[in-house]
């Protein structure tokens, strides 16, 4: 504590030290940065965490195995089917349950539309934090659509609670497929526009390109994970590197480069959502008939032990870690959220830019403030 | 019909001021009279025209961004300016309590006052002109850099670091951008051979300086839109604003009817700039004329001169706007770059081909 008291102090001449948050346009949420400036020059940054901490690990310890799993579509908001699934998951090893193909088929689907609107939304946002507003409109008319396949599957349009362990809480809607194959036909078409809009730009390319480098080392020792990593060339995606639910179904390519910077990460996540398309398209027509939820004990109780699932959300990698003692709820939970360790590298990326760069550094490494928290 | 096509605002002008003189003997009286009518006039005339532009930006970018815009207050939601302003009107004007509350309160006029008086050399239509000043072109570039002082002002006087940032940043884009735009209307003043609005308007008699002037003017031109758009705070130059870095700039801590005055002071801005690169590049009021072509230059002396001023400068209004909600923000030291590096020497090397040119009459 002694450590943080001194380094509030400003030390030299001439630095500036503003507050960006927890109100602030561009933190996207209540993230708290202190910067210490010279000029222009950010000679130093420093997260300040916990305004939206709810204590979701806390409160999962009271609640059961079903139930602690609605709790985490809170944290990640952008990826609420993700982080269910990772649950579902890991209270399926725990049990060691079989889950029917078809449950398979239609997680990995959903977790992957999942993943195509929260780049859709993160690539609207960056657009809205380097002053471009109207990249914002276009990401959300095609989010939108996948805003209704989910309302009409799920029952919700952003925090859904539609993984439960065993399989999927319901069977898929019957226009499901019809309107997924119609979303991903029109998305393809727009690839081209979001392009022209943003990627090309001059001004866009100066102030992404060779901004907020991290190294690979860097992003290894900071534990980094997601298209942050795999854009300074960490070979990290868990859908390839341990497949879960039907990602050994699929053909599709890890993203990976090595420019380390703004403009590398950008790259990556526009690659992605490419292959988020493809992977829908050869999962959607497959859909295998069959129960879509394995049969469950009323009651569930994992045997004692401890069980860890790591799933890939949008952000990176998260990791679900549940200590069990044979009750009915969990003695101890843990998630490792990819928004947390990838915050953490970035005083070192900001350190040195300006405040320009500091808002396009966040908004590419797309954080999500209650994932940070939970 | 022919009524309605050879109208025009000098002979309204003319009527008022035989009235005016069969009333009011004292010509000093006189005087100060239509000074008094004219100075209301001036500034009805440009809150409405504030609020048009106001009306015209949502339209433009909710056409850009795929949505409707405002379309409920009144016919088309035309009237929905008008009720933000009632509303901006009734707020409280809030002043921070470690501000400089002199200051503070004094720096959204001096933006005002600044911004209005520029208007005064335009000519908007033929023989209608405030005061056709002989150095005109001076006068704008010496006035038009008071609205920096406001800003200034209004940064430091906040005591807010956001604020203080975005005045500072501001202060850097005006001074460098003032030369680049200095620059371009040099090189008019050197092809008309006048400071004089009304004579750089006259002087495109046979075609516009844009068309006349070939490859050079045109240059000139698009460095002029760039600059000037950076000189009034404008997107992709908002860098004194820039919402998603310092929440606002230097207008952080206004509200109310203080905060309208910056809006007011930006719209009349923008549309003094575009006015200007209308007169000096685009002919101002001077109707589309072909040197020679008699009988194409009387037809299109058939619209009146006020229209040709007005569609020219929508015409670079609209495409202020279309840079505003295409382009990304860029970084303050980008913005400098851009200045000194390209537009400067550009427009210096512009300036010396320009000069040349006029030495040996190519331009006629």
């Amino acid at each position: 504590m002694r450590g943080l008291i001194e380094d509030d102090y400003v030390t030299e001449e001439g630095e500036f030290v503003i507050n960006m948050g927890p109100q602030h346009p561009s933190t996207h949420g209540v993230l708290h940065l202190k910067v210490w400036l010279d000029g222009e020059t950010v000679k130093k940054v420093q997260p300040h965490l916990g305004y939206i901490h709810r204590s979701i690990e806390k409160m999962s310890e009271s609640l059961s195995y079903r139930n602690f799993i609605f709790a985490t579509s809170r944290m990640d908001y952008l990826a609420a089917h993700i982080n269910n699934e990772a649950c579902a998951l890991t209270v399926e090893k725990g049990l060691q349950l079989e889950v029917p193909d078809r449950a398979k088929y239609i997680r990995t689907i959903l977790a992957e539309l999942t993943r195509l609107q929260s780049h859709l939304l993160w690539w609207g946002c960056t657009g809205l934090d380097l002053g471009a507003v109207t990249p914002f409109f276009y990401a959300f008319r095609e989010r939108e659509f996948i805003m209704e396949i989910m309302e009409e599957t799920c029952g919700a349009r952003l925090t859904q609670n539609f993984m439960v362990p065993g399989g999927v809480m319901y069977d898929i809607h019957p226009n499901f497929q019809k309107r997924t194959k119609e979303v991903l036909s029109q998305i393809k078409g727009k690839f081209q526009e979001y392009d022209n809009i943003m990627t090309g730009n001059v001004i866009f390319e100066n102030r992404t390109k060779g901004v907020g480098f991290l190294s690979k080392e860097d992003a290894i020792s900071y534990g980094v994970t997601g298209p942050t990593a795999r854009a300074s060339g960490v070979s990290c995606d868990i859908r390839k590197l341990i497949p879960y639910s039907a990602y050994n179904q699929v053909q599709f390519d890890e993203i990976l480069d090595n420019g380390g910077d703004c403009y590398a990460r950008y790259m990556i996540r526009m690659q992605e959502m490419k292959q988020s398309v493809s992977i829908i398209e050869q999962l959607i027509d497959n859909i295998p008939e069959g129960e879509f939820q394995a049969k469950t004990k009323n009651v569930i109780k994992l045997p004692k032990g401890e069980f860890y699932q790591r799933v890939e959300t949008p952000r990176g990698e998260l990791g679900v870690f549940i200590v069990s003692d044979g009750a009915a709820s969990p003695y101890r939970i843990k998630y490792r959220s990819p928004g947390f360790s990838n915050l953490s590298a970035l005083p070192l990326m900001a350190k040195g830019g300006k405040i320009g760069d500091l808002v396009a550094i966040m908004s590419t490494i797309d954080l999500v403030i209650p994932d940070i928290d939970r | 019909m022919k009524i309605l096509l050879t109208y025009s605002f000098s002979s309204f002008a003319t009527y008022v001021h035989n009235l005016l003189a069969d009333l009011i003997i004292n010509p000093m009286l006189l005087h100060v009279t239509e000074m008094v009518i004219t100075g209301v006039s001036l500034i009805a005339f440009l809150v409405i025209l504030c609020f048009f532009l106001g009306y015209m930006e949502r339209r433009v970018a909710a056409f850009m961004e795929i949505r409707l815009g405002p379309n409920r207050v009144g016919p088309k939601g035309s009237l929905q300016i008008v009720a933000d302003t009632v509303k901006l009107l009734l707020k409280e004007g809030l002043t921070p309590d470690s501000a400089d509350k002199f200051l503070f309160n004094l720096a959204p006029v001096i933006m005002v006052i600044g911004s209005m008086m520029v208007i005064a050399p335009i000519a908007f239509a033929k023989d209608f002109q405030l005061y056709d000043i002989n150095i005109g072109v001076l006068y704008v570039s010496a006035v038009s850099s008071l609205g920096v002082i406001g800003i200034l002002m209004a940064g430091w006087s906040s005591n807010n670091k956001y604020s203080l940032l975005g005045a500072m940043r501001s202060g850097a884009q005006i001074v460098s951008y003032e030369l680049s735009v200095g620059l371009s209307l040099i090189s008019i003043v050197v092809l008309s051979g006048s400071l004089s609005l009304g004579d750089i308007v006259r002087s495109q008699e046979n075609g516009w300086w844009i068309i006349k002037g070939h490859i050079p003017v045109m240059i000139s031109f698009v460095i002029f839109v760039i600059a000037s758009t950076a000189e009034i705070n404008r997107a992709p130059f908002d860098l004194a604003e820039a919402d998603q870095e310092l929440t606002g700039g230097f207008h952080t801590e206004y509200a109310g009817m203080k905060f309208a005055m910056f809006l007011l002071s930006e719209y009349i801005n923008l549309f003094v700039v575009s006015a200007i690169a209308a007169t000096l590049f685009l002919g101002g009021w001077m109707p589309f004329h072909i040197g020679g072509l008699d009988g194409f230059n009387h037809i299109m002396d058939f619209i009146p001169s006020s229209i040709w001023f007005f569609s020219k400068t929508f015409l670079i209004i609209f495409i202020i706007m279309w840079f505003r909600w295409t382009f990304p923000r860029l970084r303050v030291d980008q913005l400098l770059t851009l200045e000194w590096k390209y537009l400067l020497p550009i427009s210096m090397v512009n300036v010396i081909i320009i000069t040349v040119m006029a030495i040996m009459g190519w331009h006629l």
